[in-house]
């Protein structure tokens, strides 16, 4: 990891058939730093981190991670750069167990042939064990992803986006249908993993991001409304106009 | 750990019953042509039209395993998996014809029948080697392979999925068949390859060559089970059936998913073509109807019937099926159309996973 790498967005917009879901987005993630990016429904969030992780191409703009420009790779490359995804809706694989799941997200050598020679060793286990006790899966490594509830779907993709190890973390909606005390507990989870890593999550839940007490970006119709701490965004007349105000 | 039985382990203990029963299943084979050379007299004896039946039927399970390979485990629905089987089978069919020598009706020493009747004064550059048994092994599973490499790469690089790909493959074979069927390519037209007279130093019309084919045939089935068996059983066959049911997802896990779908269609193909190869001694010809895009589907059927996304349902399938077919085609000729038909179509409706499911269903 070295120093840790910047993740910069500058100008980006995205245009979905005439309708900008982002406008002239700009944004800087400094390494090990936890951003919250509130914002209401349609304000572009989501398209976000599609720009980041290869999924969407910017109709404008520059994303850099470090010195890499993003626009110009594919999803394997930018994951394998070191950028993790949880996605809003999670999504698994569905036929395979929790631990398969969790295996193969763990970061190790990704061609055909790796895969094919690959053996689970004491550190692999370990670490995939470590992680489930972490999401609290424990009792459910052999039961197939499909027939988790969504709470636990969410906590699976938590726990495939660290066995990625990655860099950058995007976490999109991640307390959704969950209970109070595991929203607590992703909560004091992303905490602790920032520092070491860079941490990007968007939440609807206010209280979720005050727990996590970091920088707020709201943004509104594809770009930034406001930036600053819980308390000055939610002291910002503007934002109480559009979002909070509602 | 739960004190009940999980139904993981449920699983891996009807997996393993079923792999007894196919286990099983290869011994009977196996004896089939041992009981043929018992007296027509003998209950016990096995007719020679059963024999050979079998042996086909055993080179459309290595089929069927390929197929399922691409289709159940990695999510490609190929719908000409048959152009790879027909090239394995042309392969072959090339080392078969340079074998006959100057036994061909003309009497060339070194042109087939066909060459002579078309004028050829010398065999054309392509079929240089296939004189050589090892060379035409290596050309039964480089072609196949080859075609598989190029048609993927193009396709899964640009993200061709789904029914597109199904219709490309089914243009492939398609348009493999009519260039086949084209007398200057130097593939025999329409008749293709037949008047075959021995292989590696034996007679093809003899009862042993038959049963050395019958078994080598086994042995190439057994063989490409396990190869199956050890890549689906891998990591490897995890992220094929991750990619089959959510590719885009692999792709975020930092998978490059094209070069996966790439290994596992290439092997596919390599291993229809070994079925392929091992079918055209078996039944003395090869024409570009085996590129009939009708042939594909059929595949396609034998392994929706067993049961995708189970080796021993690939299996199942092919023996099923082509019995099914063998005895309605000699009892009510007209009908095996609408019945292949009318397979599919209850298969897809009332048993999504096949025979296996099924069995597994009752297991539970
Ligand atoms: N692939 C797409 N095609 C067309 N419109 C899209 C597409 N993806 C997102 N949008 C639109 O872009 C806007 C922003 O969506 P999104 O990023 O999902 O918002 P958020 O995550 O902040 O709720 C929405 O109005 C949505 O309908
Ligand atoms: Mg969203």
């Amino acid at each position: 990891m070295s120093e840790g790498r910047r993740l910069y967005l500058d100008g980006v917009s995205v245009v979905f058939d005439g309708f900008r879901a982002l406008n002239n987005l700009s944004l800087i993630v400094e390494p090990g730093e936890l951003r919250s990016v509130i914002g209401p429904n349609g304000a572009g969030k989501t398209t976000m981190m599609d720009v980041i992780t290869g999924k969407t191409r910017p109709t404008a703009g520059k994303v850099l991670f470090g010195e890499t420009d993003l626009t110009r790779m594919d999803e394997a490359g930018i994951a394998n750069l070191g950028i993790g995804r949880k996605f809003q809706k999670p999504t698994m694989f569905d036929a395979l167990t929790v631990f398969e799941n969790l295996e193969l997200a763990l970061k190790a050598p990704r061609g055909p042939i790796a895969c094919l020679r690959w053996k689970l060793n004491g550190e692999a286990r370990t670490r995939i064990e470590q992680t489930m006790a972490e999401i609290g899966l424990t009792e459910r490594a052999q039961d197939l992803a499909g027939i988790l509830s969504h709470g636990q779907r969410q906590w699976l993709e938590i726990g495939m986006l660290l066995m990625q190890d990655p860099e950058l973390l995007l976490v999109d909606e991640p307390v959704a249908g969950m209970t109070d005390s595991e929203t607590e507990h992703t909560a004091a989870l992303l905490v602790r993993i920032a520092g070491k890593r860079s941490v990007v999550v968007v939440e609807h839940d206010l209280e979720f991001v005050r727990a996590l007490g970091r920088r707020v970006t709201v943004l509104c119709d594809g770009s930034v409304l406001s930036e600053g701490s819980i308390d000055h965004v939610q002291n910002d007349q503007r934002v109480i106009e559009v979002y909070l105000g509602r | 750990m739960s004190l009940a039985m999980s139904p993981i382990a449920a699983d891996a203990r009807l997996r393993l019953g079923l792999r007894a029963g196919l286990a099983i299943f290869v011994l009977l084979l196996g004896i089939m042509p041992l009981l043929n050379l018992l007296p027509v007299t003998n209950p016990l004896h096995v007719s020679d039209f059963l024999v050979s039946i079998t042996g086909k039927w055993i080179c459309y399970a290595i089929l069927a395993l390929s197929l399922d390979l691409a289709w159940g485990y990695a999510g490609i629905l190929s719908l000409g998996h048959g152009a790879f089987f027909a090239l394995g089978g042309y392969a072959m069919g090339m080392h078969l014809m340079r074998m006959i020598g100057p036994r061909g009706v003309y009497g060339h020493p070194v042109l087939p029948d066909f060459m002579v009747f078309l004028g050829y004064q010398e065999l054309p550059w392509y079929w240089l080697g296939f004189g050589s048994f090892p060379f035409a092994m290596l050309m039964v599973v480089l072609v196949p392979g080859a075609l598989a490499l190029i048609v993927g790469f193009l396709s899964f690089r640009s993200r061709i999925t789904g029914v597109y790909l199904s219709i490309l493959t089914q243009a492939m074979t398609f348009a493999l068949m009519l260039a086949f069927f084209r007398n200057d390519m130097g593939f025999g037209g329409n008749n293709g390859f037949t008047d075959f007279k021995e292989l590696l130093g034996f007679a093809l019309n003899t009862s042993g060559a038959r049963a050395g084919l019958f078994y080598a045939s086994l042995i190439a089935l057994v063989l490409s089970f396990l190869i199956c068996l050890r890549l689906t059983r891998s990591k490897y066959g995890r992220v094929l059936t991750a990619i089959r049911d959510a590719e885009s997802r692999v792709r975020f896990l930092g998978y490059n998913t094209t070069s996966h779908k790439l290994f596992a269609f290439v092997l596919s193909a390599m291993l229809a073509g070994v079925a392929g190869a091992l079918y055209v001694p078996q039944v003395g010809i090869i024409n570009p109807g085996e590129f009939s895009p009708a042939n594909s589907i059929e595949a396609v059927i034998w392994v929706a019937v067993g049961g995708r996304g189970t080796l021993v349902g690939a299996v199942l399938g092919a023996f099923t099926v082509n019995g099914l077919k063998t005895w309605l085609t000699s009892a009510a000729p007209d009908l095996w159309l609408f019945v292949l038909g009318g397979l599919f179509v209850a298969v897809t409706l009332f048993l999504p996973k096949g025979l296996i499911g099924l069995i597994k269903g009752r297991g539970r």
